[in-house]
């Protein structure tokens, strides 16, 4: 679902910049559009630079498992 | 003991018949064991001892049967020979003449190999159309693979380039050894079924030896691959290493540490496709701004908007000229009637009796009016005859008739 709306996104971006491009547009439309793709724009790159970044371990534990925290001890 | 009794052989002989007895008795087997003493003489033929743990034999490789071996032979290698019992009747010794070899554990599993891919891909298991490309934004993955191996601090090294938002799952199994491939296809079905929202995964290890990787060279791990719904990488050993999971999935990575590169140039490739998106955006908007206000510009510095006085001005010019004209043929008009006015005066002054009077003329009148006759008038009648500059009365004292001339 996610992931499925971050692409939607960028399609729609693209579809607008192809929009930008190659039809005439009065200013108004144009305006729409940029705005439009402006917050597209923002909602993604905020998705790509979210700070959430980790690494975890499945393990099993009395028969169910379990993520866990990992590191990586040999570096 | 009479020796006429017994059969006396000869050495010769005895070993003439012990090599007619061994080559009947084995014309054609199939001997595994390996090779020790391994040497090439001159004449293209080889010889080397075949041996195991308790014993060995020694066999010859004519050079006409070198020819089609494919490896090398050398000291240390398991081999699978297929030959006859023969004897060396000069010394006395038997051994096996090679008439083929392949290394044992590469043949058979070679042919394992072979088989099972020939099998999954007439199924349709390595179809190209079958092959997913990778999420357009990947934010979790999973790694597949032993906890303890090169191959997991390898990926993880190299996702270590990838700053922000990202998500590794580490479902670690035995890579080799005979469970490992039950626990391999066992981590792929379990992350499926739980973790859904993994947007890849990684399914690998280090380089090894052909039994090493031989997991991912197994059937279950194969089905296991075909059947995720999670686009699968494999990362198995190094570059020259293929596997049939390498066959399977969506993308072969030579190695875990290029598989790792994928998921970062994936995602550097995300990030410079939005930024050039918004590139585009910016200069896009920019152009079509600049579009417009050149419009303006040119309505603004057009005469009707930057000079509009001269167009009443050129208006004012025209009404004024038109004016003009009105004025100078009202003057031409006026001073036709006044010419005509003044020679219709002439012509009445000519006319008038009083200037008839001043060249000399008279006019009479009697008390009914002016006379044009003399019808009326008698003798004695008093008149009034009417001069320029006067009157006079005058007593009729005589009428003439005169006939009119005409």
């Amino acid at each position: 679902m996610k992931k499925n709306s971050f692409e939607s996104s960028i399609k729609r971006l693209e579809q607008i910049v192809n929009d930008m491009e190659n039809s005439e547009l009065d200013i108004d439309k144009a305006m729409k559009l940029f705005e439009e793709g402006i917050s597209l724009v923002r909602e993604c790159s905020s998705k790509l630079n979210e700070a959430k970044k980790k690494v975890e371990i499945l393990t099993e534990k009395n028969g169910k498992i379990e993520k866990n925290e990992f590191s990586d001890t040999e570096e | 003991m009479n020796l006429e009794d017994k059969i006396v052989y000869t050495v010769s002989r005895i070993n003439s018949e012990i090599k007619s007895v061994l080559e009947d008795s084995y014309p054609a087997v199939w001997i595994t064991g390996e090779i020790s003493g391994f040497k090439t003489y001159s004449s293209g033929h080889s010889y080397f001892n075949l041996k195991d743990e308790n014993s060995q034999i020694s066999a010859v490789l004519f050079a006409g049967f070198g020819k089609n071996i494919k490896f090398i032979p050398q000291d240390g290698v398991q081999v699978v020979i297929y030959g006859k019992i023969t004897a060396y009747v000069q010394k006395g010794s038997y051994q096996i003449q090679v008439f083929s070899m392949e290394e044992s554990g590469r043949g058979r599993l070679q042919e394992t190999f072979e088989n099972l891919k020939n099998k999954l891909q007439s199924e349709g298991l390595f179809d190209e159309a079958r092959k997913r490309p990778l999420p357009f934004f990947i934010k979790k993955i999973a790694v597949v693979t032993s906890k303890d191996g090169a191959a997991l601090h390898d990926i993880l090294k190299v996702l270590n380039n990838v700053k922000s938002c990202l998500e590794v799952l580490i479902y670690p199994v035995r890579v080799q050894g005979e469970q490992s491939k039950f626990e391999i296809a066992g981590a792929i079905e379990y992350l499926n079924k739980n973790h859904g929202d993994i947007d890849v995964m990684l399914v690998g290890r280090g380089g090894g030896s052909l039994e090493d990787l031989w997991a991912f060279n197994e059937e279950t791990v194969a089905r296991a691959i075909y059947n995720s719904d999670i686009p699968v990488i494999s990362c198995v050993g190094h570059e020259i290493d293929y596997t049939i999971a390498d066959f399977v999935s969506d993308i072969r990575a030579a190695t875990p540490s290029v598989a790792a590169e994928i998921i970062v140039k994936n995602r550097k490739y995300t990030e410079d496709k939005l930024s050039l998106l918004l590139e585009r955006m910016n200069s896009d908007i920019k152009n079509i701004l600049s579009m417009c206000t050149e419009k303006l510009d040119r309505f603004k510095t057009s005469r009707a908007l930057s000079k509009p006085h001269l167009i009443y001005e050129d208006k004012i010019q025209y009404v004024d000229e038109c004016g003009e004209k009105i004025l100078r043929r009202l003057k031409e008009i006026i001073l036709s009637k006044q010419t005509k006015l003044e020679l219709n005066a002439q012509k009445l002054n000519l006319l008038s009796p009083l200037n008839i009077l001043s060249k000399g003329y008279a006019v009479c009148s009697d008390l009914k009016g002016i006379l044009k006759s003399v019808d009326r008038i008698k003798n004695d009648d008093n008149i009034g005859i009417k001069f320029a500059d006067g009157k006079v009365r005058a007593k009729i004292t005589e009428v003439i008739y005169e006939e009119k001339q005409l």
